[in-house]
């Protein structure tokens, strides 16, 4: 038996490395997961990231995890791999272009996988992103059903009214009143 | 490990604690609701593969890959080792990123404000693909300790910083390696958010002879351990 080797922070200096298309190299993976020919609903997700000061994070990752639009996890069979990756800016926004996830019955309503990286976080932070035009779905979510109504919101998207392809918007709280549900997996 | 096996928990007793006061930036951006139990599923338990990203051996020559006109300069250094998991199996095409301050401290980065110069040959980032063993190699420059605003001289220990994928997301694990014997680990508040000594060790590599090659680089190996498969099943 080996012991896990323990996490260390992101540190403020990782964006020449991770996320550097600034830097005119290729990323691993980046902001835009999906186009026009992805099979799904093209769709976008814009967030932020505060503090417990509610102050923005301007040095924050997320890094997103996520089904296909029918419900089945990217296996690098074909062109849509799922993950992506962005920094957040000097507002602490961030966005993903890709499509909305698909639900299976065992994987509970349709949803995206965060994970929260930051100068100050010693360990990341696993979130969910959920769509609140999924309301159905939502309410036989065995996950969001263990958690609050006053935290489950946090975990959920929210459609915003305009036209065209439907944006999402996402505030992550790393912490205070308003903290985003952080889950240990 | 077989596919979406369920995984053992973070080891807490491992990995730092959230809120660190004497990390003055854990302050406002340490969580403190506790973290709320996720039974793992396939959402957990699978993750991105990268074979399709045409990593190449030149992506893990941090001392060749941002040359324009001449050499990285500084003390070249070989860093290798295993990814494995808690069983001890290895992980193997699995995505490991580096990336670092180069021989005088100073990071590639607008933010970076420390009075060092820069090095048009090196960018201090590296990426590489595990082999069928689990094995990894970055060929480097030995990075300088630097300077940062948390308490007064403080320095961070000379580091490279780690970025892991397993195959599961859950896996995921952004870490740094230490060298040994550096002064300033006994110094430094974020090596010491691990409470744990023997712990904080698995973070420090090792001098390696066998990593060592003749008149050109000193070696350093550097394990790296992601959870495993439970041992034993769940009664349910
Ligand atoms: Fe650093």
């Amino acid at each position: 038996m080996s012991s896990q080797t323990p996490s260390q922070t992101v540190g403020p200096f990782f964006s020449h490395a991770l996320t550097p298309s600034w830097n005119g190299r290729p990323p691993i993976a980046g902001t835009q997961l999906a186009d026009e020919r992805t099979p799904g609903t093209l769709i976008r997700i814009e967030g932020r990231v505060l503090d417990g000061a509610g102050d923005p994070v301007t040095d924050a990752l997320v890094e997103i995890w996520q089904a296909r639009h029918d419900g089945a996890y990217p296996d690098g069979s074909d062109t849509f791999y799922g993950f992506g990756r962005a920094s957040t800016d000097a507002e602490g926004r961030f966005w993903f272009q890709t499509v909305k996830p698909g639900a299976l019955p065992e994987n509970g309503a349709p949803h995206v996988n965060a994970a929260v990286f930051a100068r100050g976080m010693l360990n990341h932070a696993f979130t969910r992103i959920y769509f609140s035009d999924e309301q159905a779905e939502n309410s036989r979510d065995p996950v969001l059903a263990s958690i609050g109504p006053a935290r489950r919101k946090s975990l959920v998207a929210s459609l915003r009214d305009s036209a065209g392809p439907p944006v999402y918007d996402f505030e992550i709280c790393l912490q205070g009143v308003h903290e985003t549900v952080f889950f240990d997996a | 490990m077989t596919a979406n096996q369920i995984l053992n928990p973070r080891d807490w007793s491992s990995h730092p604690r959230q809120a660190h006061p004497d990390y003055k930036s854990t302050l406002l951006r340490s969580q403190q609701h506790p973290l709320v139990p996720l039974p793992q599923s396939l959402s957990e338990l699978t993750g991105p593969v990268f074979g399709h990203c045409g990593l190449t051996g030149q992506d893990a020559d941090l001392t060749r890959n941002a040359v324009r006109d001449g050499e990285a300069i500084g003390e070249r250094i070989i860093v290798a080792g295993r990814l494995i998991d808690e069983s001890g199996r290895a992980v193997p095409n699995a995505l490991i990123e580096v990336w670092q301050a180069n021989a005088a401290g100073r990071y590639v980065h607008s933010q970076d404000q420390h009075e060092a110069p820069l090095d048009p040959n090196f960018l201090g980032t590296g990426r590489a693909l595990t082999d069928s063993a689990g094995r990894y190699r970055f060929t480097t420059i030995r990075p300088g300790a630097y300077p940062w605003r948390n308490h007064p001289n403080a320095w961070r220990p000379a580091h490279i910083h780690f970025s892991v994928f397993g195959t599961a997301f859950i896996q995921r694990l952004v870490t740094q390696m230490y060298f040994p014997g550096d002064p300033l680990l006994a110094l430094d508040p974020i090596f010491n958010a691990t409470a744990d000594a023997a712990a904080r060790q698995r973070l420090v590599a090792g001098y390696s002879t066998e990593l060592t090659e003749p008149e050109w680089a000193l070696g350093f190996e550097f394990d790296i351990v992601l959870r495993g498969p439970q041992a034993t099943p769940l009664e349910s």
